[in-house]
């Protein structure tokens, strides 16, 4: 079969066993291309376990700057005999697999449509090392090597990242930059390189990418420093994957932002609470006292935190809530990604109660939304929800540089200062809705001598915080609420809205992580003459514009990774339009980001464009 | 009975340090029933912090769910209060406290609150040793759900119904003691001069105080055959007298010699107290725990201040947090610019 031939455009997987140093070499492989100017998106796929199960990661290189995943893999670098059957059956026809030839290849699974190259990583670590460790951690810095010669990686930059990443512990560079070169000779001297698929430097500006102004990040890490300039001083939480690195990085900035130089005491607290219901207690606390709190979860947590929320709710006491989702129900696939805690997270808790949710979508959108959010929940005095996801908080994303705006200034919201409590002449009331957008004023705690304070509970009460078991009074109280939840429309963040180069009566709606792969779908679809106008919901209540959409549109494919169709669900149940016939469910919920292929065959099928033909072709053979 | 109370103050009410009466550190009418326990603790913490000069609105206080929980509403109208969920005040009252240290937090909970749904976080409140004082109004049963047996029943008490209680105790002063409380107390709604005392010297310890104070129901658990009857508890109370005594006054109670210990407080008030026997240590855990059983053993009750720990590190301590509270921090203070956010750019590329 011809081998496959493509420049800055393929996709790479590497096959792993978790636990043996592949991450980092892996990492590297990936930060070599984008400091060649390259648009790259990684994703570690990972099993719940510390040591000894598969585990992968798949590196998309595109020219154009599309960061979702494509679908299909173009080489996979087979280091794990455990997967290998299903692995070399994913490579596409014409495609590349890497493989370690010092152990023969399972003959059964052994594809002709396939390109082998075999590399004896084994064998040359035991020739050259003789600890243990050593030999298995510089089978991937091998690996790399050669795939430098393969792809034609600029080796320099591999170089600098091993002397950047050895940084104070220098004894390490020479050894890892000697395994570097081994693989490169070896695959120099046995292959013909590059590939028919390689990289090339300097090519031309990447289409949706204004400038290779970019930076490489996490979502999770841009969550937190998200946090640090919103003047967070508490994060109470309980670690959870794939949340757990937001709350790591929080204090990581702030052991370099918040010792006060003074006294080397701390600026801000962090505590590790015993569960989810404590960590949201504690925010919960923190935020009534004044300080700005947050916490940070994945659904099995939001399942905990519902009780709390619920109370936040009802007593109007603000709160963050990061919620990195994960796949559901229940336990589920706790290293796998999804956006299933849409209802779970807009309805937490019983009674009527509803949430503000936030949708970021890059890293960029992590750490400004992140800010956004502790204004909105001192504006509105209700938690806010970020719904970010394992695939934006936990993997690496091309993002432009994080920008923050220095005349900007905190909104903390409708709270009487002690000197605003003497100057007052009325009686305070908590509860009462003195400027008609739903929203009482709060006092913090011991602000004033004799005015002010007031009593915070769960249970019905009146404007002025005294308990009521009065219905005309309980309505009273819940209809501001809601009323609260329609002055949130003017301040969330409103929808994007692009329309199609030709007019047109479909469209598509998406909302985080599913928005990469949606445009480069778009885009595939526009090439084939299918046009298609997009949203991107970015919070909810939804907002004038997206009723608008809908109205505007005939059919409306929902594109979301879950299985019920959440947010259509969600859309039916809190807009005003008729829309049940109009919304098309698109859904995917195997645990891994959606690809463009994925989304664009479907559409596809419901626009009954069925000329195209199969993506994958799936011709395997039997050597 | 009266709905509600008189506004008339008496021109020569004594006004303590800070220029309040007794009066200033009362709360709305109390709608728990005629008689109960709780109402007398709600009146020793006015007594406490009317006594001790607190500044009303220097207190927060807390509580979960439950009849006690109900009684924040009861004392010290002029603080700000959180009556939160079941069994959650702790995780509330730690967020709160690491907002802002300054204030002094006063928790109420049940045994139901607290020995049962609260279980958890009341353990772990105690592991940080939070700057609080927690007080368990203890009477053995859920009075709002009428009657059920909680978690601190003694084993075979009668309930109303008759049933016989075939489940152990958890008794939460030893748990306290156990898990890392500085300051454990118990005491008796029906014991004002113990319980007064015992109250001051909680709010003047720095750590988590605990008081376990037996307050019987009235109307569920005061039969014959329950062991958290008044009469029951009058008969088996084996009571360790306490004096506070606040800074720079001179000691004045005697007490038998041989028996007393002084504890100087973190503030510089002195706690005396009459112990039942010359080797109880009260700062030594072992020895309290030993002492605790030797009496339950004996079928007595043993009240008073239990085990105290004065050199222990509070939360804030373990937390290194700045001694200016969190709360009061500005933007200006706590954001750092876009100059450091080049620098992270930087990092990234």
């Amino acid at each position: 079969m011809q081998p496959k031939e493509s420049i800055n455009d393929f996709v790479i997987k590497f096959a792993n066993v978790n636990g043996t140093g592949s991450a980092s070499a892996n990492g590297m492989f990936a930060k070599a291309i984008f400091r060649m100017g390259i648009p790259v998106s990684p994703r570690n796929i990972f099993p719940s376990n510390i040591q000894g199960l598969p585990t992968w990661y798949e590196v998309r290189v595109s020219q154009d700057g599309y960061l979702g995943r494509r679908g299909g893999i173009d080489m996979m670098v087979s280091v794990n005999p455990q997967s290998f059957a299903k692995d070399v059956s994913e490579v596409e026809p014409g495609g590349y697999m890497v493989y370690d030839t010092t152990k023969p290849l399972d003959l059964r699974h052994v594809r002709r449509d396939v390109n082998y190259l075999g590399i004896p990583l084994t064998e040359m670590c035991l020739r050259e090392y003789t600890d243990s460790r050593q030999r298995q951690l510089f089978k991937n810095v091998i690996y790399v090597g050669a795939l430098a010669a393969l792809l034609n990686i600029d080796f320099a930059i591999l170089k600098d990242l091993v002397r950047e990443q050895f940084k104070g512990k220098e004894k390490l560079i020479t050894p890892n930059i000697h395994a570097l070169e081994m693989g490169h000779q070896y695959a120099s001297t046995h292959f013909t390189c590059p590939l028919g698929i390689h990289l090339k430097a300097g090519e031309q500006t990447p289409k949706h990418i204004e400038e290779f102004d970019q930076i490489l990040m996490d979502g999770n890490t841009a969550t937190a420093l998200g946090a640090v300039y919103a003047g967070a001083t508490v994060a109470a939480w309980y670690p959870i994957t794939p949340s757990t690195s937001v709350v790591d990085a929080f204090e990581k900035y702030c052991r370099r932002l918040r010792i006060d130089p003074g006294t080397g005491k701390k600026n801000y607290a962090i505590v590790q609470a015993e569960d989810e219901l404590s960590a949201m207690g504690m925010v919960i606390g923190a935020n009534w006292n004044g300080a700005r709190a947050f916490t940070a979860t994945s659904g099995p947590g939001i399942s905990l935190m519902s009780e709390f929320l619920g109370l936040a709710y009802f007593a109007e006491v603000p709160a963050v809530l990061v919620d990195v989702q994960r796949a559901g129900p229940s336990t589920g696939m706790p290293t796998r990604t999804q956006q299933s805690d849409i209802f779970a997270a807009a309805y937490a808790s019983h009674g009527d109660t509803k949430h503000v949710l936030l949708f970021p979508a890059t890293p960029a959108e992590c750490f400004s939304m992140t800010v956004e959010a502790f204004d909105l929940a001192e504006r509105l005095q209700t938690p806010i929800i970020m719904m970010s996801d394992l695939d934006l908080g936990m993997n690496e994303w091309m993002s432009p540089p994080l920008e923050f705006d220095d005349n900007y200034r905190y909104d903390r919201g409708k709270v009487l200062t002690g000197e605003e409590l003497e100057a007052m002449t009325e009686r305070f009331g908590r509860y009462l809705d003195v400027d008609g957008d739903g929203i009482p004023y709060r006092t913090y705690p011991g602000a004033h001598p004799t005015k002010g304070a007031y009593f915070t509970r769960g249970s019905s009460r009146d404007e002025y915080a005294a308990y009521t078991e009065d219905g005309d009074v309980y309505v009273r109280n819940m209809d501001r609420l809601l009323q609260k939840f329609e002055t949130a429309k003017s301040l969330v963040p409103e929808a994007k809205i692009k329309m199609a180069e030709a007019p047109t009566k479909d469209a598509l709606l998406f909302f985080g992580t599913t928005a990469s792969p949606a445009y480069e779908a778009l885009e595939m679809l526009e090439k084939e003459g299918i046009h298609l106008d997009t949203l991107r919901l970015r919070s909810f209540p939804f907002t004038q514009e997206v009723e608008d959409f809908i109205e505007a549109h005939d059919r409306i494919f929902v594109i979301e990774q879950n299985r019920d169709g959440q947010m259509r669900r969600l859309l039916l149940n809190e807009t005003n339009v008729e829309a049940n016939a109009k919304l098309v469910s698109v859904v995917e919920y195997d645990g891994l980001p959606v690809t463009a292929r994925k989304i664009a065959t479907v559409i596809r099928g419901h626009l009954g464009v069925n000329n195209v033909t199969p993506l994958v072709p799936q011709e395997k053979e039997t050597a | 009975m009266t709905y509600a109370k008189p506004a008339f103050r008496h021109p020569d009410s004594k006004t303590n340090e800070v220029g309040c009466t007794r009066r200033d550190y009362e709360g709305g009418l109390s709608t728990l029933c005629a008689g109960c326990g709780h109402d007398s603790i709600s009146a020793a913490i006015i007594d406490a912090c009317f006594e001790l000069s607190i500044e009303p609105h220097r207190v927060a206080k807390l509580s979960g769910i439950g009849c006690s929980s109900k009684t924040p509403a009861y004392f010290l109208s002029g603080s700000h209060s959180f009556n939160s969920v079941h069994g959650r005040m702790p995780s509330v009252a730690t967020g709160a406290n690491v907002a802002n240290r300054d204030l002094i937090y006063i928790g109420v909970s049940g045994d139901g609150d607290t020995a049962s749904i609260g279980m958890g976080q009341f353990a772990h409140v105690m592991r940080r040793n939070l700057n609080m004082t927690y007080i368990v109004e203890n009477n053995g049963c859920y009075g709002l759900t009428k009657g059920q047996d909680s978690a601190t029943m003694d084993t075979d008490s009668v309930s109303k119904k008759g049933d016989i209680n075939p489940y152990m105790p958890i008794d939460l002063v030893r748990l306290g003691i156990e898990v890392g409380a500085t300051f454990v107390g118990r005491s008796f709604s029906g014991d004002k001069a113990q319980l007064v005392p015992l109250i001051k010297a909680a709010l003047s310890h720095r750590g988590f105080a605990l008081l376990d104070v037996i307050s019987p129901c009235v109307t569920f658990n005061n039969h014959q055959g329950s062991t958290k009857s008044y009469a029951n508890f009058r008969e088996h109370n084996e009571a360790m007298p306490v004096d506070f005594v606040p800074r720079r006054e001179a000691i004045t109670t005697s007490y038998d010699a041989g028996m007393v210990q002084e504890v100087c407080l973190h503030d510089g008030s002195v706690l005396r107290l009459q112990k039942v026997n010359n080797e109880y240590n009260i700062e030594d855990a072992q020895s309290a725990l030993d002492a605790i059983a030797h009496h339950t053993k004996q079928d007595r009750i043993l009240t008073g201040l239990l085990y105290i720990n004065r050199d222990s590190e509070e939360l804030h301590d373990v937390l290194q947090t700045a001694s200016k509270p969190l709360n009061t921090l500005t933007q200006r203070d706590l954001c750092p610019g876009s100059r450091f956010l080049d620098s992270i750019n930087a990092g990234l590329r």
